[in-house]
């Protein structure tokens, strides 16, 4: 079974602070890290691949530095890496992002592909369903669990819904994205971050990529950034002591009361 | 744009034929030819050509043929008998949108048994309903959904399309997106139009640290996905009225490429859900006990109000993970949102600070959720939550 996994190297969210006074996003002393969804979904395709044979091959696009993304996946025991690096990808929105993306793996063979449902730092979840449509496949996204049939055609998954969960089947090749509950990824031992060094890593420019280069990077890109700006700060929020916590709550419903929220 | 034919890739397989639903392509000896008069580029063709012989490309619009496109289109989800609340939210506001355009709102529903609900969604705002009804749109798949979307946007020519940020909408847009070459915006919670008669697209990004306005500017229509709960559906108006239109579309079943086996149903007694409810009540790990959350539930029951979970309750089995708010559940924007022994990591805040009232009881001064939080208790929720409940039983019955 050959499974590719599109990941993205994100800034740990829970650190980025802002600039009060520029109101910029600050990101120095931020660490990268492989998107958490991307990781269950590299998870994923090295279970596959364990229980069925096959190869992992993971694939990223972005600066000289996403390397590190590709470096930790190959380390948790994918075989292969793809590293889109240019000038001419950046600035790219979720369409261009995928259609440059599907450019290549459109030139490989694949039985499945696994996404994180999303990306932490954008939060979109569009990439993955957008490089299904481009390679023609059908997708099942937000999946808990998948199941590979004994013939080894036929994806069964279960996609979380906004109920639940419904069970999806459907032939191979298949786009899957990954949602929380799939697994617990594995943490790379050394043993696997010595050998992630050694392990194929082919590095595509535009040039090589071969696609017009209007339709890649911010050139490609349908959506633009017109404007960022700090979110609205609340006001006047009052923080009160609940040691006599009839007292607080009195204060609380009267509170409520007048804002007319309940 | 326009569609390239690569006759010497063509096998003459005829399943373009099969799959146009704008008779658009005919038999040509072996091979096939296009009616390029009657093609719409919608697509269809495109994806289920196994010899890649087809192929649209796509160019960005010429700007003095923006003005082609007109009307702003919401698309309404709905599940099981009924429309979800986003649909009405976005009619409400498409409303808005098309007052500042001069144009009109234009509802679309696809499913099996669908058509009762336009009165409704022409009551709320929708100056027409296109009706997609077939068996084959029952369940919810990509595959027929995106083929009638493509197949509605294509002729048509709206300038706006808005999807409900749900499950299915997250799942439907980019594909109908990439399909069709179209930007599109991700979780919106701003909706505006600037001056340029271009739609203003406001979303959250990097956890909600920073608001980003993102407009559409080479493609037609612009496209977004809107948070549930955001806007607030209007009062239906029982004297509008609208057109309804049935359009048939014909999708095969060979071209719908994945089969539902199975719905689950994890929603546990007649609990609401996060996304919809008007007033949620989360807990945290301060609640400490499984058998503790009959507290925030009865709470909750008074309120009419949906019982939400943190990652570390839901982790651990508490409540299912439908009901888990943050990064990795879901987002809410309620009316009232009580946060109840929840410190306020950066990934729950994300998933909640748009919330119009946050309550939050926490242990900790020091607790991240204070700095969102509308009004706040230092204590333990274990006694403030039965004075609460009291009090609130107090007002309601004063009612």
């Amino acid at each position: 079974m050959k499974i590719v996994v599109p990941v993205k190297q994100v800034p740990e969210v829970s650190e980025v602070r802002m600039n009060e006074e520029t109101g910029t996003l600050i990101r120095d002393g931020v660490p990268s890290i492989l998107n958490p969804f991307d990781e269950l979904a590299v998870e994923a395709a090295i279970q596959l691949k364990e229980a069925h044979g096959g190869e992992v091959t993971v694939i990223t696009m972005g600066p000289p530095q996403a390397k590190d993304v590709l470096l930790k996946a190959l380390a948790m025991g994918a075989d292969n890496a793809v590293h889109l690096t240019d000038i001419g990808f950046s600035g790219a929105d979720t369409l261009a992002t995928a259609f440059t993306l599907s450019e290549y793996i459109r030139k490989m063979e694949f039985d499945l592909i696994i996404c994180g449902k999303q990306a932490i730092d954008g939060d979109t979840a569009q990439v993955g369903p957008e490089i299904a449509e481009f390679l023609s496949i059908p997708q099942i996204c937000y999946v808990r669990k998948i199941e590979i049939s004994e013939d080894g055609k036929h994806v069964t998954a279960h996609r979380e819904t906004d109920e639940g969960y419904e069970v999806v089947k459907a032939k191979l090749p298949v786009l899957l994205t990954a949602t929380k509950g799939l697994n617990e990824p594995r943490l790379p031992n050394i043993m696997g971050i010595m050998k992630a060094k050694k392990k194929p890593f082919e590095e595509v420019t535009v040039e090589i990529l071969g696609t017009d280069p209007d339709l890649l990077g911010l050139a490609g890109s349908p959506t633009q950034v017109r404007k960022v700006f700090p979110p609205e700060k609340k006001e006047g929020g009052i923080v009160i002591d609940g040691d006599d916590p009839a007292a607080a709550v009195k204060q609380l419903v009267e509170f409520l009361t007048k804002k007319g929220a309940f | 744009m326009t569609l390239k034919f690569d006759i010497d890739a063509c096998t003459g397989c005829m399943l373009c034929i099969k799959v146009c639903n704008f008779d658009a392509i005919e038999k040509d000896g072996d091979k096939v030819k296009f009616d390029l008069h009657k093609c719409v580029l919608c697509g269809s063709c495109e994806e289920v050509c196994k010899d890649d012989a087809i192929k649209i490309e796509r160019k960005p619009i010429d700007k003095s043929k923006l003005a082609d496109y007109k009307d702003v289109w919401v698309f309404c989800e709905t599940v099981g008998d009924r429309l979800r609340s986003v649909a009405l939210e976005l009619v409400t506001k498409g409303r808005e949108l098309a007052i500042d355009l001069g144009e009109e709102v234009v509802a679309v529903i696809i499913g099996q048994d669908i058509e009762k609900h336009a009165q409704t969604l022409i009551q709320h705002g929708a100056d027409k309903v296109l009706v997609v009804d077939g068996k084959i749109f029952a369940d919810y798949t990509t595959d027929a959904y995106t083929i009638a979307m493509t197949s509605l946007i294509a002729p048509r020519k709206p300038s706006v399309v808005l999807f409900g940020a749900t499950g299915n909408g997250r799942d439907l847009a980019p594909r109908v997106a990439a399909r069709m070459g179209l930007g599109l915006t991700a979780d919106c919670t701003g909706l505006s139009i600037d001056d340029e008669r271009q739609l203003i697209q406001t979303r959250p990004a990097f956890g909600g640290n920073i608001m980003a306005e993102i407009y559409t500017a080479t493609t037609r229509p612009q496209m977004a996905t809107v948070r549930p709960n955001v806007f607030k559906p209007g009062e239906p108006d029982t004297s509008r009225t609208g057109d309804v239109e049935k359009v048939d579309i014909e999708v095969s079943p060979l071209q719908v490429r994945t089969r539902v086996l199975e719905k689950v149903s994890e929603m546990v007694d007649g609990m609401i859900s996060v996304e919809e409810a008007d007033i949620v009540v989360c807990s945290g790990r301060g609640i400490k006990d499984p058998a503790n959350l009959a507290l925030p539930k009865e709470l909750a029951s008074l309120l009419d109000a949906a019982v939400g979970g943190s990652r570390p309750i839901v982790d651990l089995g508490w409540l299912p993970p439908a009901q888990q708010v943050g990064q990795s559940g879901r987002t809410v924007c309620p009316k009232l949102y009580f946060a109840l022994g929840i410190s306020g990591q950066i990934q729950h805040i994300s998933g909640m600070s748009s919330s119009d009232f946050i309550v939050a009881i926490n242990k900790d001064p020091e607790a991240p959720i204070f700095s969102v939080s509308d009004f706040g208790i230092v204590g333990d929720i274990f006694t403030v939550l039965p004075e609460l409940i009291s009090e609130i039983k107090k007002v309601l019955d004063a009612r």
